[in-house]
């Protein structure tokens, strides 16, 4: 059944890759200009400024996160990227001169970041989130390359793609890029403060927010949703919340201080970051200056309020599982999160209004019921605090009926999580 | 995408079903409000919660699987125990498992971000429990299969090229400071897991990597009979690991600095 789900869906990738490909080429101009290698001498490229700015940023940009293989060198690559399509091997940044960029230009570099194509041309696969990087300046980009320039080399056996047929012809890019790629940089919007449209610039580009916090669709590009309005992220199964503050929003309610405190420590009075986001804040945004995550949160502050979702129903037999999970919820919950889903400020994070708890799917709060874990552990939290995995204790309709009962507990109004789901989520790869 | 997930929206029930079906979900959503009232008035008292700033109580991921003091979880052999190990033993395992060497889910999950201070935190917490151990069920074996698990034991396979487990885990297979564990207390499934994933790569350490050496010169039937006799032991009084420098290793072993012989 996979198997011809996968050849129709690549039928059909073809067909729209022979009209894609055409408007591609039609529309293609000349060729992006590349700034001339006299501005880009070895000497600036060696200025410790320039190159501490260059560190920052890639810690902005979380490049890490994928460049790095478990227990690896960091930006030595190796890690394989999971994808709907098959699995994607991330490259080595580290400037050895085979099997990373030390033989590459800033041009080069420049290119790929901006425009999605490898060092021969080579059109790039958008795992690699060059759809968000094109909004990166120039002048960042240079920072960036001069302080991947700065690592020591890592000698590395590149991994192979594991792309399914067709996405393994580089071709069929061409037709994904003509649907979702724009290139492009950031443009300010006068009307708005320094401040907002730094926090656009940091949260559109290097950030890239955009390529988790958004509904994918079946060719895997991100469009047609409002951006940061929440979706669900391919092969990892945890679902992104929508971002946005006011009434309708995935972090309605939140103040810009709680998503400083989120971003800086993990925590917040609202929450607590897990899953993808805590690897996120603990690889990248604990450590932004307190400007840059000041102007984040002014930005997502002013995102737009969302259509209200109707609110959901329970599907079956309610009044047995809100008792059976009511149960559940006060031997192994209360104790932490309180019997009125409040948390204890700073160490627990409430229930009751939580976006990880209401978000449409149920996938986060299933998973954190039945992975546990850890808070992220950053400079301000060295020590966190963590929550038991109760996948070893807990059956699927006890899990189930609990994280139903917390999801229509006290003011949260979501849809329930049947067992098959939860089956499903427990076996999920954990990478 | 799933569409199960706005499959609860009212006005779905408008459109795709009969009026009497959306009479009975509004019910059910009143049932539910009720119920959840309910549970919720009568759940169980909370005290005021003052949470204890304690390494313990921050490390409730850990000891819902091992116990609060790491006395591993009694009912199956697959969390073992953690109290009295080696605290630089311990330590190495959790960095295993965050780098991947030791290949678990569940466990590389749990601690992909922890800093290897607060590694050596845990691990010294659970290196300083003393509980009693405590006998897991022996499964039934034959005297040959007990004969032949004491031998690779206490003398190993000269044939095989197999040391004794005793000339590294120490006489008593209580371990040996800082980073050889205890053999005995464990149970039989988890010994015999272990020594499998040496086999098939799944867990691994520093290189050299003595342990993947000998698990590999073992066939399954060694694996199950060394498994068998460690469960089935009488555990020593004193359950101490013995002093640092105290063993001479037969093979280099790169957790023990890549000391000892050739073999």
């Amino acid at each position: 059944m996979k198997w011809i789900g996968r050849s129709v869906l690549g039928a059909l990738v073809l067909t729209v890759l022979a009209i894609g490909g055409w408007l591609l080429l039609a529309s293609r101009g000349g060729e992006l200009a590349t700034p001339s290698a006299a501005s880009v001498t070895a000497e600036n490229l060696r200025d410790p400024a320039l190159i501490a700015r260059g560190r920052y940023l890639t810690i902005v940009g979380d490049c890490a996160a994928c460049h790095t293989a478990q227990g690896g060198q960091p930006y030595a690559g190796g890690r394989s990227v999971s994808t709907p399509f098959g699995n994607i091997p991330a490259s080595n940044l580290t400037p050895d001169r085979t099997t990373g960029i030390g033989q590459w230009s800033f041009a080069d570099f420049w290119r790929a970041l901006h425009a999605g194509r490898g060092r021969r041309g080579e059109l790039l696969y958008p795992a690699f989130p060059y759809t968000s990087y094109t909004r990166v300046t120039r002048d960042d980009a240079l920072a960036m390359f001069a302080y991947l320039q700065t690592l020591a080399p890592v000698h590395t056996t590149p991994g192979a793609s594991g792309l399914d047929f067709p996405y393994s012809m580089r071709s069929s890019l061409a037709a994904w890029r003509a649907m979702y790629f724009n290139e492009g940089g950031y443009r300010p919007e006068p009307a708005k403060s320094p401040a907002w449209n730094r926090g656009a610039y940091l949260v559109q580009g290097l950030g890239h927010c955009n390529e988790c916090h958004a509904a994918r669709d079946a060719l895997g590009g991100v469009s047609g949703h409002p951006a940061l309005s929440g979706g669900r992220i391919p092969e990892l199964d945890w679902y992104a919340p929508d971002l946005s503050t006011r009434a309708g929003g995935g972090l309605k309610g939140w103040s810009e201080q709680d998503i400083v405190d989120l971003l800086q420590t993990g925590r917040s009075a609202k929450g607590v970051a897990f899953g993808p986001m805590a690897d996120v804040v603990a690889g990248s945004t604990q450590y932004m200056s307190g400007d840059d995550l000041r102007a984040i949160a002014t930005y997502l502050h002013a995102l737009p309020p969302r259509a209200q979702l109707a609110e959901a129903m329970p599907q079956f037999d309610a009044r047995a599982l809100a008792r059976q999970g009511g149960e559940i919820y006060g031997q192994h919950c209360a104790d932490c999160h309180g019997k009125d889903g409040t948390g204890v400020a700073g160490v627990y994070p409430p229930l009751d209004g939580n976006s990880a708890v209401t978000e449409p799917t149920g996938i986060n709060a299933t998973r954190m019921v039945l992975l546990g874990g850890f808070a992220p552990l950053t400079g301000a939290n060295p020590r966190p605090y963590s929550m038991p995995p109760f996948a070893q204790q807990l059956n699927d309709s006890e899990v189930s009926a609990v994280v139903s009962y917390i999801r229509h507990a006290w003011t949260n109004r979501a849809s329930v999580v049947r067992p098959e789901d939860v089956s499903r989520y427990r076996h999920t790869p954990l990478d | 995408m799933p569409s199960r997930v706005h499959a609860s929206r009212p006005y779905n029930c408008m459109m795709n079903t009969s009026p009497g079906t959306h009479l009975t979900r509004i019910h059910a959503a009143a049932a539910w409000f009720v119920a959840v009232t309910f549970v919720g008035a009568s759940g169980h008292a909370v005290a005021a919660a003052k949470v204890p700033d304690t390494l313990q109580q921050r490390i409730a991921a850990c000891t819902a699987c091992h116990g609060v003091h790491g006395e591993g979880a009694l009912k199956s052999g697959f969390f073992p125990r953690l109290a009295g190990k080696p605290a630089v033993y311990l330590a190495r395992q959790l960095q295993n498992f965050q780098d991947g060497l030791r290949k678990y889910a569940p466990m590389e999950y749990t601690v992909r971000q922890l800093s290897p201070a607060y590694m050596r935190e845990i691990a010294g917490y659970f290196a300083a429990q003393q509980v009693p151990y405590t006998r897991s069920p022996v499964p039934n074996a034959s005297a040959a299969m007990l004969r032949r698990g004491e031998q690779l034991t206490s003398h190993g396979d000269p044939a095989l090229k197999v040391p004794a487990c005793s000339s590294c885990h120490g006489t008593q297979l209580t371990g040996v400071q800082p980073s050889i564990p205890a053999l005995v207390g464990l149970p039989y499934d988890y010994v015999s897991s272990q020594l499998g994933s040496w086999r098939t790569g799944t867990r691994a350490s520093a290189a050299p990597d003595c342990m993947a050496v000998i698990a590999r010169r073992l066939g399954a039937s060694d694996i199950s009979a060394v498994a068998t006799w460690l469960a089935s032991r009488e555990l020593p009084a004193d359950m101490q690991a013995q002093p640092a420098g105290s063993i001479k290793p037969p093979l280099r072993c790169g957790v023990l600095g890549d000391h000892g012989g050739g073999a």
